[in-house]
């Protein structure tokens, strides 16, 4: 006999009065699964990616359903968080504070497996590893974050980025362009690319020069940075432009597509940028080149020919793939952006969804929030927020909430904000790994 | 009313997990033991509901709330305050 839908919203055959009256509540949605027989083995679900996207689906599928058979596929021993990188960078922190062990993750019983995915069979259901490990699984949610499209932007290959940083996945990377800057001498140039969107972390490249201006000021003042761009508009950007000339007067200058900012070529060798209107030969260069979601999701089939999954906005489940969910980075999630906060976020929205799947049972839909903070300055913070909905088949913006900092706001407002950006690290990276 | 019968629910049902109420999962991605910002578990929902009706019509002072707050009703925003306040 099929259990009835457990959750709110399903309704359906067999809701007898009562629980109709309990339906109907504000608090209206329980999980009555204990209360169930179940008979079958437990149902499966593996998780490949073990970010702030998958380490918090994994977590919180055993929440949503404790009987869940769970796995963890991840091929780093940590993880190496990106939020903050950014001050490891410039020498204000250190890049402790940004690894995590996963052995809390499996004293909650998650099954982790420190290896690479390297195939997704989706109609056999089952997902291979580099070490031949074969795990079938009944959902799987997909986690791969980005890689970087190498050679997109010419002269931009694998062996470059040991010349010219991205710094885009935290780790040797974020300590190969730290230990350039400190090795400039004062008075040099910086240049840094921006690449167009779509990207991992939209307002990252604009806090990065803000934190190198800030390095810059406060150790190398007679040194320059220049931010190259492939777009006019950027997340945050009237809040950016606002204090950039009031902290790093004559520092810091940002060059917009149309006033020729879009690179076409980097040279490696000569740590050169080439843009339409000239060529810029750099002391220290930090290219953040075009991207894609983690290869796995092409080898899965649930990339689109954007290079990004496309996803059913309540449940995450690809839309080209049944019973493949793809949550963080690699989703394409409307209006929420590529961001640590919107990864953890929709990964506790999947994880649940996934779980009523799999119990039978209609997701309820769902709302999202965001909020991302950036430091221009440490003690200047500021954020952009959004709450969002699925409408029309996509994650959108719910009118009238969200949006940016006040522009105009007391230095009390900016340093409130930086204190809770810290929070928000502490906070986020102690429910995923903690 | 509506937050009465929550609350009776929560307390008959207590030990069964319940689903989280729309848009109330996000609020664990800041919130956690506070002091700032301030824990939202083992709370009366009263006090969180009152809290978030205040940052949607702009009357507490807010660094980020008031933006998050409009984008929940009243009702909803009930819905999440016996959520998040719920023993964890």
């Amino acid at each position: 006999m099929t259990p009835p839908p457990l959750w709110g919203g399903g309704g359906g055959a067999g809701a007898g009065l009562s629980r109709r009256g309990l339906l109907a509540s504000s608090a209206s949605s329980f999980l009555l699964a204990p209360l169930v027989a179940r008979a079958q083995a437990s149902a499966r679900v593996v998780v490949v990616g073990g970010g702030f996207g998958g380490a918090t689906a994994a977590r919180f599928l055993r929440r949503a359903d404790p009987r869940l058979d769970i796995t963890l596929v991840e091929a780093n021993q940590q993880f190496t968080a990106c939020p903050f990188s950014n001050e490891v960078i410039v020498g204000l922190r250190d890049i402790a504070a940004q690894r995590f062990a996963y052995a809390a993750i499996a004293a909650d019983g998650v099954r982790v497996i420190q290896a690479e995915a390297t195939a997704v069979d989706p109609t056999a259901h089952r997902v291979s590893l580099g070490d031949g490990t074969v795990l079938p699984y009944d959902r799987l949610i997909l986690s791969p974050g980005i890689d970087i499209v190498w050679d997109a932007l010419p002269g931009y290959d694998e062996a470059a980025a040991e010349r010219l940083p991205h710094a885009w996945k935290a780790g040797a990377q974020t300590l190969l362009l730290r230990s350039q800057l400190e090795a400039m001498p004062d008075g040099g140039l910086v240049v840094m690319s921006a690449p167009p969107n779509p990207y991992r972390c939209p307002p990252g490249p604009y806090e990065r020069a803000s934190l190198i201006a800030y390095y810059l000021k406060t150790k190398k003042p007679r040194s320059k940075l220049l931010l190259l761009d492939a777009k006019d508009v950027f997340s945050k950007q009237k809040l950016f432009q606002a204090a950039w000339p009031k902290l790093y007067p004559g520092l810091l200058e940002w060059v917009s597509l149309s006033d020729g900012g879009k690179v076409t070529r980097v040279d490696p060798a000569t740590n050169t940028f080439e843009t339409d209107f000239g060529t810029q030969k750099a002391d220290v260069g930090n290219v953040i080149p075009p991207q894609r979601a983690g290869r796995i999701a092409a080898l899965a089939g649930v990339a689109d020919r954007t290079g990004w999954c496309p996803i059913d906005p309540a449940t995450f489940e690809s839309r080209l793939q049944p019973g493949i969910h793809v949550v963080g980075d690699a989703a394409i999630a409307g209006a929420m952006p590529k961001s640590a906060f919107a990864a953890n976020a929709q990964a506790k929205v999947c994880a649940y969804a996934v779980a009523a799947l799999l119990a039978g049972a209609t997701p309820a839909e769902p709302r999202l929030i965001n909020t991302c903070y950036s430091l221009v300055a440490p003690g200047y913070g500021i954020s952009v927020a959004g709450v969002y909905r699925p409408v029309n088949g996509q994650l959108t913006d719910i009118d009238g909430a969200g949006g940016t900092s006040p522009l105009d706001a007391p230095a009390t407002l900016r340093v409130q904000e930086a204190d809770y950006a810290n929070a928000w690290f502490k906070t986020i990276t102690a429910e995923t790994f903690g | 009313m509506r937050l009465r019968t929550g609350l009776v629910l929560a307390g008959v049902l207590g030990t069964v997990a319940a689903a989280p109420s729309p848009g109330a999962l996000g609020c664990s991605g800041c919130h956690s033991a506070g002091p700032q910002p301030p824990a939202l578990a083992n709370r009366v929902p009263e006090e969180i509901v009152v809290a978030l009706d205040a940052f949607r019509a702009g009357t507490k002072p807010a660094t980020v709330m008031d933006r998050i707050a409009k984008g929940f009703s009243h009702d909803e925003s009930v819905a999440i305050a016996v959520w998040v306040a719920a023993p964890k």
